[in-house]
Parts: structure tokens; sequence; C-alpha cells
């Protein structure tokens, strides 16, 4: 049996930048990880991607990054020393509030001016995303507010703060005691892919991406509502 | 001759230290200026979202300032004149905002005045006002983690204040309005310009409690802080160039009234 404890005395740390619809994956992800290899500390910081991906631009000492589109994980390749591999898909859907009181039943309902519908800002994946999905339904929504990540819009809808918010399907997943979804015909919907890299070489951090893209790892994403490549 | 070499020893350890104590405030000061994309700063500074935000952020600061004023000065007579009970305990809390993270400020103004809560159901329910994602929310959220700046400045003041002349003034059978409007309040006058002036500075800046209260729609609720901080996700220029507007205005404010009413303030309490 391979022994898990290779010699070193000292806790290795390893930093891990995730989009924040992976909140709950890699939080998972990272316990079985570290149960896995009890010398690697996993350290995952959260965020909507672009910021994440700023931070690496400005010198973040990031191992491993994932990030909720191409576009984004495509700003830090010059400094990244791996390539990116995609190991989730997701899918954007809408959220209302528990027991849908505004009758809510599609895309088109979201116009009504009495609503208060929250979008995360077209700067973040999630934002994008939204956007395009609005414009291929035909639909022209006025938001109350832009939130800076998807997690905050998912959250402004559980508060019952915001009627209605788009969101991924696995913040639904991730929050389905406050919420109920309205789900989005594939035919407007987009395909979310999420990249994963390493970002700065080494021993562990290859082995958590691996870990990722093998059998726990598409479990836990499989159990979180993703789909997988 | 000892006791000189020790003076002169202790001066020089005192000035290295505080150099590098205002090291801490100028060099990230430095930076924001010699890393400004100064050839682009026109062009950039004029773009429709930033101006947006900066007016947003002066409207909102200014009617925060006035919130502030108009409720703060009479809170803090009451904690320094009235005999209410708990007064110690209501100081403190009057003042937590101005230690508590931003982002607990905006959770606990949605508990309070959101649409599901303890005020703001009632407000829904009865009047139809709701009031997170809206201007009005952007100047709550300011009056709340700024208010406590006047409070703290007017209540020390007031403490201060030599408490004869008000009784003067009422031996000569002013009644407690015109003692507090004639004798009171010009004596605190500095205290109170002060105490507003840090307010609206700090209004000015205010972020965490408006991003998760207000929310953040361009003309609406996103305010220069919340802009800069959406700017850095993808244009480090526009960034820097919006903390570097930021920092132009609070510093020219804060330099111009230093020397007059801060200062003023500082040196006589009021008295």
């Amino acid at each position: 049996m391979a022994s898990a404890c290779g010699g070193g005395g000292d806790d290795e740390q390893l930093l891990v930048f995730a989009a924040s619809s992976l909140t709950d994956v890699f939080d998972r992800l990272e316990t079985e990880f570290e149960a896995l290899h009890p010398a690697i500390d996993v350290v995952v910081s959260y965020g909507g991607s672009s910021s994440l991906a700023g931070q690496i631009e400005q010198g973040a000492p990031t191992d491993v990054f994932a990030s909720a589109d191409l576009a984004t994980m495509a700003r830090v390749l010059d400094q990244a020393d791996g390539e990116p591999v995609v190991f989730a898909r997701n899918r954007l859907t809408i959220v209302v509030e528990f027991g849908n009181p505004e009758a809510i039943s599609g895309l088109i309902d979201l116009t009504d001016s009495n609503l208060i519908v929250v979008l995360a800002d077209r700067e973040v994946p999630a934002g994008a995303y939204a956007a395009e999905v609005l414009e291929r339904a035909g639909v022209d929504v006025e938001p109350a507010s832009y939130e800076s990540n998807v997690r905050a819009v998912a959250a402004k809808v559980s508060l019952g703060e915001a009627d209605a918010g788009i969101v991924y399907r696995t913040d639904f997943t991730a929050n389905g005691d406050d919420l109920d979804q309205i789900a989005i015909p594939d035919a407007e919907n987009v395909i979310a892919d999420y990249p994963i890299v390493v970002v700065r070489e080494g021993d562990a951090a290859q082995r958590f991406v691996d870990f990722v893209l093998a059998h726990t790892g598409r479990a836990a994403l499989a159990n979180a509502g993703f789909e997988l490549p | 001759m000892t006791d000189r070499r020790h003076t002169a020893e202790t001066s020089r350890v005192l000035m290295v230290l505080g150099v590098c104590g205002a090291l801490v405030f100028v060099l990230p000061l430095v930076a924001l200026v010699v890393r400004a994309p100064w050839r682009s700063a026109g062009e950039l500074a004029t773009s429709g979202p930033i101006r947006s935000a900066l007016w947003l952020s002066i409207v909102t600061s200014l009617v925060a300032t006035v919130v502030s004023i108009v409720l703060g000065v009479p809170l803090a007579w009451v904690l320094a004149r009235s005999r209410l009970p708990g007064r110690r305990l209501l100081r403190t809390i009057c003042t937590l905002s101005m230690v508590l993270p931003p982002v607990v400020a905006g959770v606990a103004l949605f508990l309070a005045v959101g649409r599901r809560g303890l005020i703001g159901e009632p407000l829904d329910r009865w009047f139809g006002i709701t009031l997170p994602f809206t201007t009005p929310a952007v100047v709550l959220a300011q009056v709340f983690v700024a208010m406590p700046f006047l409070v703290l400045t007017v209540d020390a003041a007031l403490e201060q204040l030599d408490r004869r002349f008000e009784d003067a003034a009422r031996t000569l059978g002013g009644s407690e309005w015109f003692v507090f409007r004639h004798v009171t309040l010009p004596a605190i006058r500095p205290a109170v310009l002060t105490g507003a002036v840090l307010t609206w500075a700090r209004a000015l800046g205010e972020f965490g409690a408006t991003i998760t209260f207000a929310g953040s729609l361009p003309g609406v609720t996103r305010t220069m802080p919340l802009e800069t901080y959406l700017a850095l996700e993808t244009d480090l220029d526009r960034a820097v160039l919006l903390s570097l507007l930021l920092v132009a205005i609070s510093l020219t404010v804060l330099y111009a009234l230093r020397g007059r009413w801060v200062g003023a303030a500082l040196r006589g309490g009021g008295a």
C-alpha cells in the first residue's frame, strides 16, 4: 500500500482558487483530498472567476485555478505552468422564492416591472452567460442589481429580497431548501465550461487536479448537479 | 551632557519610527500616482460609468452627512446630557458600526429594513415601500457606518463643555430649547463641523454595507467604491484611476478643512 505520508515534516500548503459556483463541491473535495494526503493542507479561496483571475495577474501565489468559463481562464494562461482541462459543465436556471409566489414560468415573466430581478454582473462569467441567454430568448430584463458573484444572486433570492434571479443549476441544488427553480429550455440555454489548470507546477497541485478529474471528483460534481464532459 | 545625548538619541529613534509610520500611508498613495494611466486618464475619467458613479457618490454621501447631523447631534446630546438609563451601553451600540465588518452591517440592515425585515416587512405590506436596491438604501448604509464619527466628536465636545455656561443661561430664565440653540450649539459648532467632515469622508468611501444591502446598479446604487471594485476584476487601469479620483477628492476636502474647522475643533474642543 502506497503511503500517503511521504516524509515531509511540515504540512505543505496548496492554494486553490475556485469560482464561487464551485463552493460546495470544492469544500467536499478539499476534505476528501486531505484525508487521502494528510501532509497537504488545501486552502480554497472562492470568488467571482474574474476577481480571482485578477488576483492571479497581480501575483497571488495560486497553485490551482478552476474558472467558470474559458474566457476568464484565458487571461491567466500565460502565467500558468499547466494546460487547462474542462472538468465540468453547467447550465443556467431561474431561481425564485420557495413556492414560486409570483408564479413565474419562464424568462419572459422576468420583464414584469413589478418584480425585483437580480443578475450577476456581465464582468463575471455567470452574468455574461445570463446576458447571452436573455439575448437568445429576445427578453429585455431590467434588474434591480448586478451582483459581483453568482452566489450573491442566489443569496438575495433566498433572503426574499429579490423575486427572481438567474444562476447556475448547481446554485439551485446548493440552495434547494429556500428556492424553487424554473428551467430555461435548452434551446435558449448556454453551456458553461469549467476549466481547471495547474498555475504553479508542483506535485501536490497536479495531484489535486488529477483528483478532481478522477472518480471522486466526478462523483462529487455530478452530485452537485454539474454535467460531466 | 549624558542627559542631552539621551534626549538626542530618543528623538532620533522617535523620528525614524515616526517616518516609518508615515510611510504606511504615503507609500500606497505614491504607488497609486505612479501606476496611474495618465495618458488615458482624461478619456477614462469622463466616461459615462465613472461620471454617473461619481455623481451618485457625491449626492448620497452629502445626503448621508445631512441626515447624520440632524439625527447625530441630538443623539450625542442624549448620550452626553440626558439621564437615560443604560447610556453607556447605548453609546457603545451607537458606535459599534465603526468597527463592525461592513458586510455584517449590510446583513443587519437586511434583517431590519429588508423586504422580509423586522420593520421592512410592515413597510412593504402597508405602504409598498421597499428599501433594498434603491438609492435611499445607499444613503442608509452610509449613515449606518458613518454617523458614529459625528456622534463621537460631538459627544466628546459636549462632555468637555463647561456646563456653567448652560446653567447660567438657565438661571437667567432661558428655556431648554433656548439654551441648546443659543448656548450649547454655538459652543460645539466646530465639533459638529469636524464630525460632519469625517462622516462625509467615511460615507464617500462606504463599500461593504452598500454592496450587500443596496446591490450594484449603475446610476442607482453603484457608487465609486463599487465601481472601483468591479473595475478591479477586469480593467486595472480603470480601477487605479477610480481609486486616485476618490483619494484626490477626500484629500482635497480633508486638507482644505483641516486648517479651519477640524483644526479649530481639535485645538479648542469647542470651548
